[in-house]
């Protein structure tokens, strides 16, 4: 029998899921020999016409990392759905938009105008921006566009799983495989990963309070932060709380406070206001303006909820209408 | 009949990197041009984010390498908080940053560019991967890049974290102490990097060296451009990744700039093209005069052999061996043999293996005093480190809480934009004449690009390991004359 057809793709990213990929190590071994990696742009021939020609449906499972960004991103994903028996989102971009998906904070426009025009380095008198047709010596030279959002995977297909994490962790990633070959998937639309908190896990759980109560926000510029001790006891905000277990505490272990990537878990739509909730929660004071104060210390209350969700945030879902 | 030729590195995917050589009216090559049409903005949506998250934001910049984006945006932390890091701070960086560019350069080596040489430019494509360098230096060795990639990407994340995005960087210090315990498990990587830098000269030496084919392709006038060249260096003018001045030398190796990270807007200007995304730097003085090389251009270089040409010499033994026997076999310096980037790679993983040997004894490595809290106001900060593909810079201001209000990235793999598109001319001239597509092209244009390990994931993001290639011959009409494949 043919050995189960695998797609591992990419959208706009960084590159880190591949390199997560390459960081199963001798476990790839083990991965190459139970499927049949058809599709790895990164480090196998990309045989896309193949793709195409085969019959919907005969790949058994696509992963895909990176946020949609471009047509042609739309296109391919598009194109593996039908394909594919599976599609998992692979990674933050594709699970929520990840850290590329800030752009949703600011437009096209911006973009262009401070990479090209106002770059203290750039010198461009003439004004000079890239377009999508220009002509170079009587040749029309084309360059793609790209949207002015930046949506998420399941925004443009129909998602499967949900592998999430800046970038997946290996024994997330060997699970994940592992369940698709032996045909042993929780309900559609899971996300392969624990549901249950960080702070579930974390060896600063014991050292929480009982009632952690904040009176000032710290931030870890100018905080010494104490290796064994609660980030949020020590006032540093963590996103531990609104945060799925899984990554190993990774950024903990190298003592800075979670900032999220694992997104929330199941019961939680929007991580950014289950956190804000939880921020409530343990802030000392109980009147407007001893409140108003502590607040005053979230510096940037956008990139600190929604780091890796602006994709999948509430707040950002009207945008997201008005593009599509 | 004039024709555009478009090679698609990713076949048709417009999302990764393209180059177009535009033929004239007899057929010969007018010009080539390689285009990045991806952009994905963080100049401006870093806008508005504490600047202490730099280190972790742009890290996201690149996948491959976001040691050192992190990297560069720590130290210009330390610049935007006026902050020295404290000595433990300081040795666990460059230590980090080591073994960074040890893995780094090792992957590129056995994954990516390699292959041309090890196996070699004229085998089947479909051997020239890292199963046929295996097959080429012995089994053993396949195992021996498995194996020392795993323990040193294990030490990275004791030490940052994690190995992909690490979060050790702070202004003025580092997250986390090192124990003793650690130094001890550095030490012994240390003397496991500095055996798999000896073999890997070792089997360079055999394979590339020692066959004369193999070294008149790296002299060949194909991969030849003489630019000025641009790296980091110590007090000593030796090369130094992590630390240092600026310097800039001209196509016959004399000193023309030495400045300090914050200086660089006097050096450095980059020029806008309608046709690509990305930008292409240039030196100010000198200024832009096109796509040429020479004296009078202002291009200049970065990365492994750039470094090397803008340096005196290595700061480590067995490293300035190598070095010097570089340039005796080359037989100049500046080497202006774009296929000697290889060769520079493996003197500089003999470096950061002499390196980590050198910080795994440093006292300081283990002290508790891992931050220096004696933070400034902070208004503008700029920073430099050379990344694995060259030299790279952070700038960023803030207002007077570290806001970020404005940044500007100057990356690695943009500064050898404008030096690919003329390697590819090179190899495209020499091979299309008379509207003729001379089959080798592939190959040449492949093995131009790779030299300089261009990082997509920066500019883009698609590596350059197996590249099928796509070359369409389309008359102006846009009618199809001919189309040649080549799958890695």
């Amino acid at each position: 029998m043919d050995k189960p057809k695998v797609v591992f793709y990419w959208c706009a990213s960084c590159g880190g899921c591949e390199e997560a990929v390459v960081d199963l190590e001798e476990a790839i071994l083990d991965v190459t020999a139970a499927v049949d990696i058809v599709l790895w742009p990164v480090a196998l021939d990309f045989k896309y016409q193949d793709v195409e020609a085969m019959d919907d449906g005969s790949i058994a499972v696509s992963f895909i990392n990176g946020a949609i960004r471009t047509e042609e991103q739309e296109h391919v994903a598009r194109l593996l759905r039908k394909k594919s028996g599976l599609v998992v989102a692979f990674g933050s971009c594709a699970v929520s938009g990840g850290i590329p998906a800030l752009a949703n904070l600011t437009s096209r426009e911006a973009v262009f105008e401070r990479s090209y025009l106002t770059s203290p380095s750039t010198d461009n008198t003439e004004g000079i921006t890239p377009v999508t047709r220009s002509d170079v010596d009587g040749h029309t030279i084309s360059l793609p566009r790209f949207y002015d959002t930046v949506f998420k995977l399941d925004d443009v297909v129909d998602v499967d799983y949900y592998l999430p994490g800046c970038a997946p962790v290996p024994d997330l990633i060997i699970g994940a495989v592992k369940a698709v070959l032996e045909n042993n998937l929780p309900e559609k639309g899971s996300v392969l990963a624990p549901n249950r908190s960080l702070c579930s896990s974390c060896d600063r759980n014991e050292s929480k309070p009982e009632d952690v109560c904040i009176s000032e926000i710290r931030r870890v510029v100018d905080t010494k932060i104490d290796p064994d001790i609660c980030f949020l006891a020590q006032g540093v905000i963590c996103m531990g709380p609104a945060t799925r277990d899984g990554c190993g505490q990774a950024c903990i272990k190298g003592n800075m406070p979670c900032t999220g990537c694992f997104g929330p878990t199941d019961n939680c739509e929007d991580q950014g206001a289950k956190m804000i909730a939880a921020m409530g929660g343990i802030m000392e004071g109980n009147d407007e303006q001893s409140i108003r104060r502590v607040l005053d210390g979230i510096v940037d209350p956008a990139g600190t909820f929604y780091r890796y969700g602006m994709s999948a945030s509430l707040a950002g879902s009207m945008r997201r209408e008005k593009q599509k | 009949m004039t024709r555009t030729i478009t090679i698609d590195p990713i076949t048709r995917l417009e999302g990764h990197g393209k180059i177009s050589i535009i033929l004239d009216d007899s057929g010969d090559v007018e010009r080539a041009l390689f285009q990045v049409p991806e952009l994905r903005g963080f100049e401006a949506f870093c806008v508005g984010r504490p600047a202490e998250e730099m280190p972790q934001i742009t890290s996201r910049i690149c996948g491959v390498c976001p040691t050192a984006h992190h990297m560069a945006a720590t130290k210009t932390l330390d610049s935007l908080y006026g902050v020295e890091p404290t000595p433990a701070a300081r040795a666990i960086r460059e230590l980090f940053y080591n073994f960074f560019l040890f893995e780094d350069h090792t992957l590129h080596f056995y994954f990516l560019g390699g292959p041309d040489f090890i196996v070699g430019p004229d085998a089947p494509a479909g051997e020239r991967n890292i199963l046929g360098v295996i097959k080429t230096v012995g089994i053993d060795a396949g195992e021996k890049v498995i194996q020392i990639r795993k323990l040193t990407r294990a030490l990275m994340k004791e030490i940052g974290g994690k190995p992909i995005h690490p979060v050790l960087g702070l202004p003025g210090g580092v997250a986390k102490a090192v124990t003793e315990e650690v130094r001890e498990q550095v030490r012994e990587l240390g003397n496991q990097t500095l055996e798999f830098a000896k073999f890997t000269l070792d089997a360079f030496n055999k394979i590339v060296l020692s066959n004369k084919e193999y070294v008149d392709l790296i002299l060949s006038d194909v991969f030849y451009d003489e630019t000025y060249y641009m790296g980091m260096v110590d007090g000593d003018n030796r090369v130094n990744p992590y630390d240092g001045k600026v310097r800039v030398v001209d196509p016959e190796g004399k000193q023309v700039e030495l400045f300090k990270a914050e200086d660089y807007l006097d050096v450095i200007d980059e020029r806008v093209e309608e046709w690509s995304y990305i930008k292409f730097p240039y030196l100010k003085k000198i200024g832009w005069k096109g796509f040429n090389a020479g004296m009078d251009s202002g291009i200049v270089r970065v990365a492994p052999l750039a470094r090397l040409n803008a340096s005196d010499g290595m700061a480590t033994h067995l490293a300035q061996a190598e070095y010097e026997r570089l340039y005796e076999t080359l037989g100049c310096k500046p080497a202006h043999n774009t296929l000697a980037f290889h060769w520079a790679r493996l003197v500089e993983i003999m470096y950061s293996a002499e390196m980590i040997s050198k910080l795994a004894e440093a006292e300081e490595l283990t002290s508790p005093d891992i931050r220096n809290m004696d933070l400034k106001t902070p208004s503008e900060g700029i920073g430099a480190i050379e990344a694995p593909r060259g030299t790279l810079i952070h700038h960023y201001n803030t207002d007077e809480r570290g806001i970020i209000t404005q940044a500007n990235l100057i990356v690695a793999t943009v500064f050898n934009s404008a030096p690919i598109c003329m390697s590819i001319e090179k190899a495209a001239k020499k091979l299309i004449k008379g509207g003729k597509v001379d089959d080798g092209l592939l190959n040449m244009v492949e093995m131009a690009f790779r030299a300089y390990d261009p990082c997509f994931s920066c500019a883009t993001h698609s590596l350059p390991g197996s590249m099928p290639l796509e070359v369409s011959l389309v008359s102006r009409s846009g009618e199809l004359i001919e189309k040649i494949v080549r799958n890695c």
